[in-house]
């Protein structure tokens, strides 16, 4: 017994070495909060920074589909700007993005106020206005195809039933229409997420304002001019910029509306990049293409930021 | 007797179930002996374009379980929506995993002519027995000096059209020339009974039609050195002649892709289209009364009924070029060099080439399908039906993408970038007019094939 004890006591000393190199990458709280960042920093090089990086990469060379490319430097960007189809890419992403998100913006936020009322049912309300989020974008979009059909068109049908019109409405295969038609099916898939974020940024405006409000004799328009819209500008801001976000980077649905036809009319630079890189094989062209989308896309986020800094102003944390 | 087409069908029938036990004890004697043994545990996963007519997938899906009852080689078969096929092969050419091989349209294989197995073996096998390959067969399936895959089969894309209204605009005949097929557009829009062909990025449809158009007028996208000569006068007679028949076609062709066509001609808002013999075959197949149907199916059989009875195929219209120009959809099998069972996949394809499995299948796919080997000619498929009899010659008068150039990598992402569709489809709907379309058309060309 006191033999074991004495080699216990022999070895003693070697133990708290050990233990403090343990303790200082296991133990200490600094460390600890790398190990916790370390899976989701993982994640995000594996799947984010390392495939944007790659495309960056592959933008600047003459990668193609199985085989591989050179360094050509700003070659596929130069070749683009001289590019017609590019440019009606560009021109068209920017209206199409401009347009379904001003649409989305204005009806979603009526949308919210109307569904922030007192309503009968408004439980089932709600839920129903979310369908459309809800819905497979692939699946609208087959649904979209058929109302939108040049021949068996929902739409043309019943005005040439009541005898409105005489003859089917080209929507796909006239190229102002087909652009309309895009973003139209874009407002109707992306009015509930704004209509239902902007319904609980209203819910969390204190009555107590508008009871303020009426008191001193506010219209309804004083009202959502001096409380509902000040008081939504943060939410509006980070809405606003989710919904630019995926409206500029839609492919789905043009994808299986159009394939960017008519002659390009609806082409946008997120489909005209896939056409480019994996149907043509022009991997670098193609992803030149896509990085060309993040300048908009920091754009974007950049008035999301702007947005956030009025929060603190609002707050009275301005300094 | 006189062997008219439900006689022959339905004799076919019977003569499948004999078959099936037929297929088997050939495909065991076949295994025997064949020159490419497959590798040990080996199992093969194949994708291929959907299905049109389900009995011609049910006779390809006969044939690999015969393959594998008789070599134990197992096969899943994936069947996908041709457009999505070649993005799935770029993307398994690209990580070096995937199916082992692809069935898939026009020039597939030649986008990664590196990256095929070597098939010359089983080209060569196959054309020595079967009287050699027919037509364009070998430049779809070579890449140089080798076989990058094998040309199973084509299928026709001819002129569908109704016959009624073409007496009505005056045409006891089908037209043989281009003028004369402007001409008869015309009348039908006239008679309001219109044409409608597509030009969105349909890429059976399309391609087959505006390919035929270019090429009619002498123009190509390249010259035989490979020099992009698109922007050419030629090729603005073309655009002409296009947009006038486009000015014709009922209201939305730009937008249509390949499902469209066979749609509005079903439902009798188009009355000529360019097609495969598809509408024709669904149409006889839905005509059939099914047992204890309501009156609605049998109005709508009836309806399928006068549609077949009132509908036949024609060979395109011959222009300038005083020869057949067409592009016909080649359906090539290629097998990818990252497969582990390379010796299993060129014995799938000597074995679903060989007479035993190639006869039933043509006849079952009722010239949806076409042979590209000369033995197959002779297959009653093509006496069975007068309506149908002209896609025989589908494979044999067929051009190739990148026409009077090779085919290779360049010219199959030509076709895959969609130029010429894309150009005639800017000059029909606007977009540009014929001197900006042929610059855009022949600056993309030229970026491929610099």
């Amino acid at each position: 017994m006191s033999l074991i004890m004495n080699a216990q006591v022999a070895t003693k000393p070697e133990t708290p070495v050990r233990r403090s190199r343990w303790m200082a990458l296991s133990g200490n709280r600094n460390w600890q909060a790398i190990w916790f960042m370390l899976p989701a920093v993982a994640f995000l090089i594996l799947f984010l920074a390392y495939p944007l990086a790659y495309g960056v990469w592959l933008s600047f060379t003459d990668t193609r589909m199985g085989s591989p490319g050179e360094f050509i430097g700003l070659g596929n960007y130069i070749w683009l700007m001289d590019d017609p189809v590019f440019i009606i890419a560009v021109m068209n992403t920017l209206i199409f993005t401009a347009g379904a998100s001003i649409f989305k913006f204005v009806i979603g936020f009526y949308l919210a106020i109307l569904l922030n009322k007192r309503l009968p049912f408004k439980a089932l309300i709600r839920a129903v206005v979310l369908l459309p989020w809800i819905v497979p974008t692939a699946l609208s979009a087959i649904a979209f195809w058929w109302i939108l059909d040049s021949q068996f068109s929902v739409i043309s049908w019943s005005l040439k039933s009541i005898g409105l019109i005489d003859h089917n409405i080209n929507f796909l295969g006239d190229r102002d229409l087909a652009r309309a038609s895009v973003i139209f099916a874009n407002v109707w898939r992306g009015i509930p997420f704004i209509a239902i974020t902007l319904l609980a940024g209203l819910q969390t405006v204190p009555v107590s304002l508008y009871e303020a409000a009426t008191i001193d004799g506010a219209s309804s328009w004083q009202m959502f001019r001096r409380i509902t819209y000040p008081m939504l500008t943060p939410i509006i801001a980070v809405v606003m910029t989710f919904s630019v976000l995926f409206t500029f980077t839609e492919f789905q649905l043009i994808w299986v509306l159009t394939r960017g036809g008519p002659a390009n009319a609806t082409d946008l630079m997120a489909t005209l990049s896939y056409q480019r890189a994996i149907l043509g094989g022009q991997l670098g062209e193609g992803s030149a293409i896509a990085v060309a989308m993040i300048p908009f896309l920091l754009g974007a986020i950049m008035i999301s930021w702007f947005g956030l800094q009025r929060q603190k102003w609002q707050q009275g944390n301005d300094q | 007797m006189t062997l008219d087409r439900r006689t022959f069908l339905t004799g076919a029938a019977a003569v499948g179930v004999a078959a099936s036990t037929d297929l088997l004890s050939f495909a065991k004697a076949w295994a025997a002996t064949n020159s490419w043994k497959p590798e040990a545990g080996a199992e093969l996963r194949i994708t291929r374009w959907r299905r049109y007519l389900e009995a011609e997938d049910k006779a390809f899906m006969a044939i690999t379980e015969a393959f594998t009852k008789a070599t134990g080689t197992k096969i899943t078969v994936v069947s996908e929506n041709w457009d999505d096929i070649q993005p799935k092969a770029s993307v398994a050419v690209n990580v070096g995993s995937g199916p082992d091989m692809f069935w898939g349209l026009f020039s597939l294989p030649h986008l990664f002519p590196d990256h095929a197995v070597d098939v010359t073996d089983v080209a060569n096998y196959l054309g020595g027995k079967y009287g050699g390959w027919i037509g364009a067969s070998p430049t779809f399936g070579r890449s140089g000096d080798k076989w990058i895959c094998i040309p199973v089969a084509v299928n026709g894309n001819y002129i569908n059209y109704r016959i009624s209204a073409m007496k009505k605009a005056g045409f006891s005949e089908f037209p043989t020339t281009n003028a004369a097929f402007l001409e008869l557009c015309k009348a039908l829009k006239a008679n309001n009974t219109p044409a409608g062909m597509p030009l969105g990025r349909a890429t059976a449809d399309a391609n087959a039609w505006l390919h035929w158009a270019l090429w009619s007028h002498n123009a190509s996208l390249v010259d035989e050195k490979g020099k992009v000569i698109i922007d050419a006068p030629e090729t603005a007679d073309a655009l002409r002649y296009v947009k006038a028949l486009y000015e014709t076609f009922l209201p939305g062709t730009a937008s249509w892709l390949d499902p469209t066509n066979n749609a509005a001609f079903a439902a009798g808002e188009c009355y000529l289209t360019n097609n495969g013999c598809s509408i024709y075959q669904n149409a006889l197949a839905q005509s059939k009364v099914p047992e204890g149907a309501d009156a609605a199916a049998k109005d709508q059989a009836a309806k399928m009924a006068a549609l077949a009875a009132d509908m036949d195929h024609a060979v395109y219209p011959i222009g300038v070029a005083g020869k057949p120009t067409e592009l016909q959809l080649a359906f090539p099998l290629v097998a990818f060099k990252y497969t582990k069972y390379p010796q299993a996949c060129k014995a799938f394809m000597a074995f679903l080439m060989e007479a035993n499995q190639m006869n039933p299948w043509l006849e079952s796919s009722r010239g949806y399908l076409t042979q590209t080997l000369n033995a197959y000619d002779s297959n009653p498929v093509w006496t069975s039906d007068p309506k149908i009899k002209i896609f025989r010659e589908a494979t044999a008068r067929s051009l190739w993408p990148g026409f009077r150039g090779a085919l290779d990598r360049r010219a199959a992402a030509a076709l895959a970038d969609f130029i010429l569709v894309d150009m005639f489809a800017s000059v029909c709907t606007g977009r540009s007019n014929e001197k900006e379309a042929m610059a855009n058309a022949a600056r993309s060309a030229q970026r491929i094939y610099r």
